[in-house]
């Protein structure tokens, strides 16, 4: 295991961007950080910049507008790093996928940045909190294997 | 000696939850314009509900905005229902009314905790956000769903309520009324956040006026607009309640607003629960004839307005949304001029801006020649284009 991937198996620290969500991902995103979920038991906080973050939240369908920026998040975040693509829009733009502003959905969009980006999938519109701790346990297991 | 720079702030940046940004144009620390760039959010919903059957069109306004989830809906369907000419059993009025006040109360209990973390208060955000989950619950119990309800239905509602839920709801915001005490003085006798937030931000009743302002945006500059008591829909009219407005103008005076609207929906829940009397709660509408609506909703952030117009087919031929937030945005330009930088981000939230429901499409023309570099050609263009991409893929 690279010195890297070890250093990430604890305490992961977690950037959010919103790519064109209905906010309702967003304020469950956000709830996890309140008394009920207290996500922070597992070491995880929400940071205010992607420079320091090792996850990046993504909630939303991915925008024409937010494409180029949301590559240019998580090209900004050190690697390796994990996306956890959060609610039907972010795993495939959901109800939204005949719109006619989409861009790509989010995995091919930062895949096409960097193929091999470890992308782990919350469904749910939107998914419960529960469900999103879980994925994130989920992850962290899975960083151990590497 | 003056001193002029543009801050750039956004589209993503930890300030608000959302992609949005702004450009504030500062002399020292002062603030003397303000640019809002939207459209990060833009998906285009309007144009996709014309594809969609009348029935299928609320679960995608729900989308609208996540906060808003039962307000957009209801307005839609209460669009659709003028044009139909439907008699809306009277359980559902009561029902829908529940619900939408129920969101009030975690939509104005999360404003509440965003403004304190937004000013230093972290423990005001997590006591906020921790007497929010127990409403979140009685939702979850009686619709199905934490945030996204699927609650109205052209006609009536799509899932009753049975007497035990309202029971467990009666329960619920009952016992919210000592947390909300406890929060209602923590803001009225903290010296701090009177220091923070008295006089910061000021939209004067004219200013709110002119830019069409609505909701607690309006009623904290002493404005009383209430779309539940200028032009009743669901069960409003049936029940005893009042608008509530603050004089201060400023930021304080919208937090005023919004706690003591807290109160009000209490007092709305718990007599809508003891009025409701049991019976049909679905019209059952079968065709929707020709013709165009409008529904009017208190949502709340202000009021919402959405258009129908059918042309006798099963699909709406145009659904046009205004979101509250789209006419509270532009008051940025009166309330943050003038002001020091580090007073912006209150001032800002103080509207509870949510962008999802605001995005619009932009034409975008270039200065010199005045030709529109984004015609509407170029979006049908697109359209195709993705329709063949799909076909071949
Ligand atoms: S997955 Fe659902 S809840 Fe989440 S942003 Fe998309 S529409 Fe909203």
């Amino acid at each position: 295991m690279a010195l890297t991937t070890w250093a990430l198996r604890k305490s992961l620290w977690v950037y959010h961007v919103n790519a064109g969500a209905c906010n309702n991902c967003d304020i469950e995103v956000l709830a996890l950080l309140t008394p009920r979920f207290d996500i922070e038991r597992f070491g995880m906080i929400l940071v205010g910049s992607p420079r320091h973050a090792d996850v990046l939240a993504v909630t939303g369908v991915c925008t024409r507008q937010i494409m180029p920026r949301l590559q240019e998040v998580y090209m900004q975040m050190p690697k390796p790093c994990v996306v956890l693509a959060i609610g039907a829009c972010a795993n495939a733009q959901g109800i939204f996928t005949e719109a006619y502003h989409m861009g790509a959905a989010v995995d091919e969009t930062i895949k096409a940045v960097d193929p091999s980006a470890i992308i782990i999938y919350v469904p749910g519109c939107p998914p419960k909190p529960e469900a999103m701790i879980a994925a994130a346990v989920k992850g962290m297991e899975f960083l151990k294997t590497l | 000696m003056s001193h002029k720079t543009i801050i750039n702030i956004g589209p993503f940046h930890p300030l608000q939850e959302e992609a949005e940004f702004f450009q504030l144009h500062v002399d020292g620390e002062t603030v003397i314009d303000v640019d809002v760039r939207l459209s990060y959010n833009h998906r285009g919903i309007e144009k996709l509900d014309e594809s969609k059957t009348f029935d299928q069109v609320p679960f995608v306004v729900e989308r609208v905005c996540g906060i808003c989830s039962a307000s957009h809906p209801l307005a839609y369907v209460q669009a659709v229902e003028e044009i139909a000419h439907v008699d809306v059993p009277e359980r559902s009025l009561y029902l829908r009314t529940i619900v939408n006040e129920l969101e009030r109360l975690h939509s104005h209990l999360l404003w509440v905790g965003l403004a304190g973390h937004f000013l230093g208060y972290n423990t005001v955000f997590m006591w906020a956000w921790k007497y929010r989950e127990p409403v979140m619950d009685v939702l979850e119990t009686a619709t199905g769903s934490r945030v996204n309800y699927a609650n109205a239905k052209i006609g009536g509602s799509r899932r009753d309520i049975s007497d035990e839920q309202l029971r467990e709801i009666d329960k619920v915001v009952g016992e919210l009324h000592r947390p909300l005490d406890m929060l209602t003085n923590a803001v009225l006798d903290d010296p701090v956040l009177h220091a923070r937030l008295k006089g910061v931000g000021i939209l004067s009743p004219e200013a709110a006026k002119a830019y069409g302002a609505v909701g607690p945006t309006a009623r904290g500059s002493g404005v009383p607009i209430d779309v539940r008591r200028d032009d009743p829909y669901a069960a409003y009219d049936l029940v005893d309640w009042d608008v509530v407005t603050a004089p201060g103008c400023d930021v304080f005076g919208k937090a005023v607003v919004r706690l003591l609207e807290c109160y009000e929906a209490i007092k709305i829940i718990k007599q809508c629960i003891k009025q409701i009397r049991p019976g049909e709660i679905d019209a059952k509408v079968e065709s929707i004839p020709p013709g165009e609506g409008i529904g009017r909703v208190e949502a709340p952030r202000g009021e919402t307005f959405h258009y129908v117009r059918s042309d006798g087919s099963n699909r709406p031929v145009r659904h046009k949304i205004r979101a509250p937030s789209y006419v509270n945005i532009p008051t940025f330009k009166a309330s943050c001029i003038g002001q020091q930088i580090a007073d912006v981000a209150i001032t800002l939230a103080a509207v509870d801006p949510c962008y999802s429901c605001t995005e619009r499409m932009c034409r975008v023309v270039d200065a010199d020649t005045h030709v529109q570099v984004y015609q509407f050609a170029d979006l049908v263009r697109l359209s195709q284009q993705k329709t063949d991409r799909m076909r071949r893929s």
